[in-house]
């Protein structure tokens, strides 16, 4: 008595947001029954199993047939095949656009093209995230940096407008995308530490901080690209570590500022010129592509670690951020010499200055905690 | 030239690419009526092309414009090669050919195409410019308003119940015809679409003529059906209820007296007609069509035609062959002959009625016949087909006048066509009617017409038996009417209409269904069409003996809306009847089922008896307290009730205690044994007993039904859920036995019944309404059952006092995030409550209302917020959003944030571009709100066809998808008249064939229904609403530039 055709359609779209995710996960349509019938949900029903076979069945063919729409959310709204009442197909697209941080964190920063999705086998082994839902994942990526890819004006806005995203999901996706676009190495051993989150944190402050679009709105170029001229002008610091005089008083001016206030200080004195030459350094290297993908493991190795080895807190290393560049201001004041590349400097280093300590102390914290976490 | 049909095509959007170089196409139109064309330009390389065309002209015979659909074609232009055609939208401008109806037709349409389904969107434009023509011999009729509704459509008054109108037309069938070898399967689909769109347009126009000719105005309960003959050819038949209506003018209160032309016109032509001569009255149906009774013999012997002795039911449990119909003649009272007597056929369509147009009902008469097919030789001459149904409605009203009425009411006629037999079946309820309502020419419609009538209160009267109990058509035991003591009454009654509103009832109603699979052997012509016919009797009594078990399992005593499907396949006959089972108040209480043993004194067998006996009587107990079935004090009745015969009495409350010596006597009045007592030894009655105590009640929350309303719910919530459900099930072993195959069949529809259950259960407590359920044997071997019903939500209690206030402090005290778990709950309830309390009070609620407002938007403020919280919570983390999961489940069975958060959410990134809502009920209402117009009848017809089959998900995905789509189409065509929800829907068909062998497989689907424009009641203005709907339009119309 084989059941040669079983469907059910409602006049508006019936599904349950269980069968949804499990549909999204990539569970096949028996395992999905096994699953909902562990879940008890069916337990006050005594439903049989091809009652709920049958309902996972009908579900999964109507997202299947939904799936076509949900790769370009705006058409969601006005097709016709199925009556979704409105707050349904913003779950159906946020769910369908959500990823898992494990899974993304493997591809970040890679390439999103045939060749790394071919690796999606190994990564869903080693995430443990399932091969189908990897799948949707990479292609929802690439999806999205088509699309934003050619569009002008701000990449956040430019991704909720066009994937009708929440304003979270929609930052993610730029961070997805930015890192994609500049290809920054993520994938080393050093850098494994840092979550998704943290890394997308980093992403939106260089987006908002670092690219032509965070100067100015109405520029033609858009938020994907770091600014050239800004990464130019960045070569400039040179000065902070090639003359000898500015090292010093540079040293001094944040020594005396920050005497007495950290334990660390006697490790902040004695490396200052190391820490900073590492700063900077980073910084006049960033024209260069190849420098540009690097920024992330250079930070960690050149900033953080020798930090990390000194056992300053996080709250130290804001604190010496912080004097570090406001010092580098005043500097400035009595080096006429210097004004005009001060100009440019405020202008363009103090956002960056944030970024830097921000993603900075950030990433310190993270790596200060693992560290404590080992010792006690 | 009467009419100018005017069409604009605007734009297109979501075009399939039909370049695959430059991914894009080059789109245009060719817009068709008739025989004339016109083209649009071609909109190069885009998928969402900008036509915006001049306003196309057609100037036509108004009877083409009821005939004919209008045709739109979307072709990708090629300049190499033939323009592929992407896909085509018929439209039917009837709708605009009423004068109140609607003006354009204007919207987005689904391109569709018979291969590859929906492909993108069109925009289109219609008007319709009528020039009045007063031509007498006219062929159109123009103007007469069709409704599927099996009632009074709201919102009007029936002045004139003018009665039966009927008409076929026959045509052969495209895909019959030689040129299919040679044509595309597209050519040959889109040829059938066109002629069946053409051939039911025809005979809505010459049905419309019939109501004219009567003097009525509209069609009510139309009935429109396709029997695929095959080689044979293709029919398209039609009946319904002429009626003369008038609108209510709403709110006002002052009624429009009906002393306008039409209506007087129309209460004396029937009856002049009568007077002048018999034959020429009003309704004679196949008035145009050559007559045919003389030649008829003549047909039949040239056709092989098997007449089925047909059974009445009465809700006796007997199978009496009702032909003696002679004497009763004289029992018909004089009020009784009136106009009605000298029609043809004294039949309705319709199965609710205003109160007091019923008077009494006397059960249930159908009629079956078996027929040969054989090619359609003239289709402008269908008289075998006609003959063929007058035939069966002439035994229709001989058994109706044997049960002593002059009428037959929820009239239906059906086929069931494997190869060349053909099952015809009709079916009806025999009653008598308040013949006022047929002749005069203005009625109220409550009040006074009892004065004249025998004065039994409307709450029992209907049960009162129309016949003589001297000269009963069959046995039966009366006793009298519960209620007024002064009828007599049946102790069951069965009959195809609704429950009348004004009904007395105890508990609730249920949902019964008895089901019959019966092994017929493969054969040919004549002689396969005797075996049919031979085994239809036994079916029906089979079945019939199954309704009255379950009808004694859950204590109830009477069956309304009884539907019994046969249906004929070739090596096997499946028996279907559905119908709601209620406990009437003014027919004696139902007895228990008795089980008996034949072999007394066999100790294994009397325990095993009582066993059987005990779980019976729990089941029943269990029932009772399920259904809420709580008689008044029956004590009571025994004692004070004036029933004269002690015999009848002490058979009818008959207990699980009765004796061996009545068994007896029962075999003796029946010539069978009583449906009461089952015989265990008996196979078939360890398969009743089996199937009996199988059939799981729905569980808790769950009520079903297959009337319009369910009975003893009456506080319906205005969430809806419409669905179409098709199972199609494979006998894997070819040689299985009745027994085994009964089981496999009511397996599938009891299986049917718990997967909607389950799938649904995020809208308990709920009712399933208007379940129907439609059988075929598309091939040997399989069965397919198919289902449309609607669910629907109740509030459960509906005594409380003040539940608004409740609810809401409970909201507020309640920490805010936590809201979004509470908050839908509470909203939905509170407006609910509201709602039902104002319709209590009926009092104007003015002075609640500017509480309720501020209510209102201050809920909706927290529904705001509760959305924003839910949306920040979304990405959290999976696990939690399976809890989450019954928290937007109920949201969504609240029909009022559908609305709500439509608007809201359109300020948000949805551009607002979003589609209009259409609800979709197969019943004549919507709950909680108020049908403001019928914008015009939807009767839709789409093949779908794939080369393809594995590749769209097999049968299933394929179905799924098609099903969607035509509900997307109806939705589409019923937005672009204006209206908001398609009530008294139905799929009358769904045919399938696949050959996965060959990875085919074809669907065709037949559905109709009204468009209607509807208001929620809580609006008190009508400004209010369509502010509302204005609101939406402008937001839709912004997503569009």
């Amino acid at each position: 008595m084989a059941v040669e055709l079983d469907v059910f359609v409602g006049n508006t779209i019936i599904m349950s947001e269980e069968v949804y995710q499990l549909w999204l996960d990539g569970y096949t349509v028996n395992d999905a029954v096994k699953v909902r019938m562990e879940g008890g949900v069916l337990d006050e029903f005594d439903a049989k199993v091809d009652v709920v076979l049958s309902d996972t069945m009908d579900q999964y063919r109507t997202f299947q047939m939904c799936e076509r729409l949900l790769h370009s959310p705006t058409k969601l709204a006005n097709q016709l095949l199925f009556q979704i009442p409105p707050h349904r197909q913003a779950t159906l697209i946020e769910r369908y656009y959500a990823f898992d941080d494990v899974f993304v964190r493997e591809v970040l920063g890679k390439k999103l093209s045939k060749g790394t999705k071919k690796d999606l086998d190994d990564i869903s082994a080693k995430t443990g995230v399932m091969l189908k839902s990897c799948r949707r994942q990479f292609d929802n990526f690439k999806r999205v940096f088509k699309v934003v890819e050619e569009l002008k004006g701000p990449l956040v806005e430019n991704i909720r407008q066009h994937f009708l995203l929440s304003d979270k999901l929609a930052r993610d996706y730029a961070a997805i995308v930015f890192f994609a676009n500049n290809r920054f190495e993520t994938g080393k051993r050093k850098l494994q530490y840092l979550t998704f989150q943290d890394l997308a944190f980093c992403a939106g402050q260089l987006i908002n901080n670092w690219t032509v679009g965070a100067v100015d709105n109405m520029v033609e170029d858009m938020d994907v690209d770091l600014d050239k001229d800004f990464l130019q002008e960045l070569k400039e610091l040179k000065v902070l570590i090639t003359d000898k005089d500015l090292l010093d008083q540079h040293k001094s001016l944040v020594c005396t500022a920050l005497r007495g206030k950290t334990k660390a200080f006697n490790e902040m004195e004695a490396n200052f010129k190391n820490l900073s030459r590492g700063l900077v350094n980073i910084a006049t290297k960033l024209t260069n592509t190849k420098d540009v993908r690097d920024f992330f493991i250079d930070l960690v190795e050149k900033f953080i670690e020798p930090c990390r080895s000194d056992h300053w807190t996080a709250a130290d290393m804001k604190l010496y951020l912080t004097h570090y560049t406001n010092s580098a201001h005043i500097l400035d004041t009595f080096k006429s010499v210097t004004v005009i590349f001060m100009y440019l400097f405020c202008t363009f280093i103090s956002p960056a200055r944030v970024t830097l300590f921000i993603f900075s102390s950030l990433a310190f914290l993270k790596f200060s905690k693992a560290a404590w976490l080992q010792e006690s | 030239m009467p009419g100018k049909l005017k069409a604009k095509i605007v734009a297109g959007r979501h075009l399939p690419v039909m370049d695959r170089a430059s991914d894009l196409t080059d789109a245009f139109v060719e817009v068709k009526f008739g025989n004339t064309t016109f083209k649009t330009d071609v909109y190069p390389k885009s998928l969402n092309p900008q036509w915006n065309s001049e306003w196309f002209k057609f100037e036509v015979d108004d009877e083409d414009l009821q005939d004919e659909p209008l045709q739109i074609t979307v072709l990708d232009h090629d300049t190499y090669s033939a323009n592929d055609a992407i896909g085509k939208v018929y439209i039917d401008i009837d709708p605009l050919l009423y004068s109140e109806a609607a003006s354009v037709i204007s919207g987005w349409f689904p391109i569709y195409d018979t291969i590859h389904g929906i492909r993108g969107e069109i925009n289109v434009l219609v008007k319709v410019e009528l020039f009045n023509d007063l031509n007498r011999f006219r062929q159109s009729s123009c103007g007469v308003k069709f409704f599927c509704t099996t009632s009074i459509p709201k919102g009007y008054r029936a002045a004139i119940v003018h009665g039966f109108v009927e008409e076929l037309v026959v045509n052969e069938d495209p895909e019959y015809q030689w040129i299919d070898r040679i044509r595309t399967p597209r050519a040959s689909n889109e040829a059938r679409q066109r002629l069946i769109f053409l051939m039911s347009g025809e005979l809505q126009r010459k049905i419309g003529l019939k109501v004219l000719e009567m003097g009525g105005n509209a069609v009510v309960g139309y009935l429109q059906c396709f029997d695929l003959e095959g080689e044979s050819g293709l029919v398209v038949r039609a009946i319904g209820t002429a009626c003369t209506l008038e609108k209510l003018s709403s709110g006002s209160g002052t009624h429009t007296h009906p002393n306008t032309a039409p209506a007087s016109n129309a209460c004396n032509s029937p009856s002049k007609d009568g007077k002048e001569s018999p034959l020429a009255h009003g309704c004679r149906s196949t008035h145009n069509s050559p007559v045919h009774s003389a030649c008829s013999s003549q047909r039949l012997s040239q056709n092989f035609s098997v007449s089925v002795p047909t059974l009445i039911f009465t809700g006796m449990g007997s199978g009496s062959m009702g032909k003696d119909a002679g004497p009763l003649k004289t029992l018909l009272r004089q009020q009784t002959q009136t106009a009605l007597e000298q029609r043809e056929f004294p039949f309705f369509t319709l199965t609710s009625f205003p109160s007091g147009f019923l008077l009494h009902v006397g059960g249930v008469v159908s009629a079956r016949s078996v027929k040969l097919l054989d090619r359609i030789h003239n289709p402008d001459e269908p008289e075998t087909r006609d003959a063929w149904w007058e035939e069966i409605r002439q035994e229709i009203k001989s058994h109706a006048k044997a049960l002593g009425c002059h009428a037959v009411v929820g009239y239906s006629e059906s086929t069931s066509i494997c190869e060349e037999v053909c099952i015809l079946s009709a079916s009806g309820t025999a009653a008598i009617l308040n013949p006022r309502y047929m002749r005069e020419g203005c009625l109220d419609l409550g009040g006074s017409d009892q004065r004249f009538e025998d004065p039994s209160p409307s709450s029992c009267g209907f049960c009162h038996i129309p016949y003589d109990e001297l000269n009963m058509p069959f046995p039966a035991q009366l006793t009298y009417c519960f209620h007024c003591r002064r009828q007599k009454v049946p102790d069951v009654l069965f009959t195809t209409i609704d429950l009348p509103s004004d009904a007395a009832i105890a508990g609730k109603g249920c949902f019964i269904q008895a089901r019959l699979c019966r092994l017929k052997k493969k054969g040919q012509g004549e002689a396969n069409a005797t075996a049919i016919s031979n085994q239809l009797p036994f079916m029906e009594y089979e079945l019939h003996t199954q309704l009255m078990n379950k009808l004694k399992l859950r204590s109830m005593n009477a069956l309304f809306g009884l539907r019994i499907q046969i249906s004929v396949g070739e090596n096997m006959l499946l028996g279907l009847a559905s119908a709601t089972g209620v406990y009437l108040t003014a027919l004696p209480a139902p007895g228990g089922i008795q089980i008996a043993g034949k072999t007394p004194g066999d100790l294994n067998t009397e325990q095993h008896i009582l066993n059987i006996q005990k779980r019976i009587n729990d089941t029943i107990a269990k029932n009772k307290e399920f259904y809420e079935v709580n008689p008044p004090d029956l004590t009571e009745e025994v004692v004070g009730s004036p029933i004269p015969e002690p015999r009848l009495r002490s058979r009818l409350f008959r207990s699980h205690s009765e004796s061996s010596d009545e068994l007896s006597e029962l075999d003796l009045s029946h010539g069978k044994k009583d449906a009461f007592v089952l015989e265990v030894d008996d196979t078939d009655a360890v398969e009743d007993i089996h199937s009996l105590l199988t059939d799981a009640s729905p569980p808790k929350g769950f009520y079903s039904c297959n009337t319009e309303t369910m009975p003893g719910i009456y506080n319906w919530t205005s969430a809806l859920q419409m669905f179409t459900s098709v199972r199609v099930l494979r006998l894997s072993n070819a040689n299985l036995s009745n027994q085994a195959l009964n089981k496999v069949f009511t397996d599938l529809c009891e299986n049917l019944l718990k997967s909607f259950y389950f799938k649904l259960r995020s809208m308990i407590p709920c009712c399933l309404s208007h379940l129907v359920f439609s059988v075929a044997v598309p091939e040997e071997d399989l069965i397919q059952v198919a289902v449309t019903a609607v669910a629907m939500t109740f509030d459960k209690d509906q005594t409380q006092e003040k539940p608004a206030e409740k609810p809401i402090t409970k909201g507020c005290s309640e920490a805010e995030d936590q809201l979004q778990f509470s908050l839908e709950l509470c909203t939905d309830s509170s407006s609910i409550n509201s709602q039902s309390s104002s319709k209590n009070s009926g009092v104007p609620e003015s002075s609640h209302l500017s509480t309720r407002d501020r209510c209102s938007t201050w809920l909706e403020l927290l529904r705001l917020k509760a959305h924003t919280i839910r949306r920040g919570s979304v990405k959290t983390s999976r696990r939690t959003q399976s809890l989450a999961h019954s928290v937007s489940s109920l949201e969504h069975s609240s029909p009022l944030t559908e609305g709500r958060s439509r608007s809201l959410r359109s300020s948000r990134s949805f551009g607002g571009s979003s589609v209009s809502v259409v609800k979709m009920t197969p019943l004549s209402f919507l709950p909680g709100t108020r049908i403001v117009k019928y914008v015009g009848i939807i009767n839709m017809f789409f093949i779908r066809e794939t080369t393809s089959l594995r590749e769209e998900g097999g049968v299933s995905g394929f179905l799924h998808s098609f099903v969607a789509e035509v509900f997307a189409m109806v939705r589409a065509h019923v937005a672009a008249l204006g209206g908001n929800a398609v009530v008294s829907y139905s799929m009358k068909d769904c045919v399938l064939m696949e050959n996965p062998n060959k990875n085919q497989c074809q669907c065709l689907i037949n559905v109709s229904g009204d468009a209607v424009i509807y208001i929620r009641e809580t609006d008190q203005e009508v400004t209010g609403s369509t502010a509302n709907i204005g609101l939406s339009c402008t937001s839709s119309a912004d997503g569009a530039t």
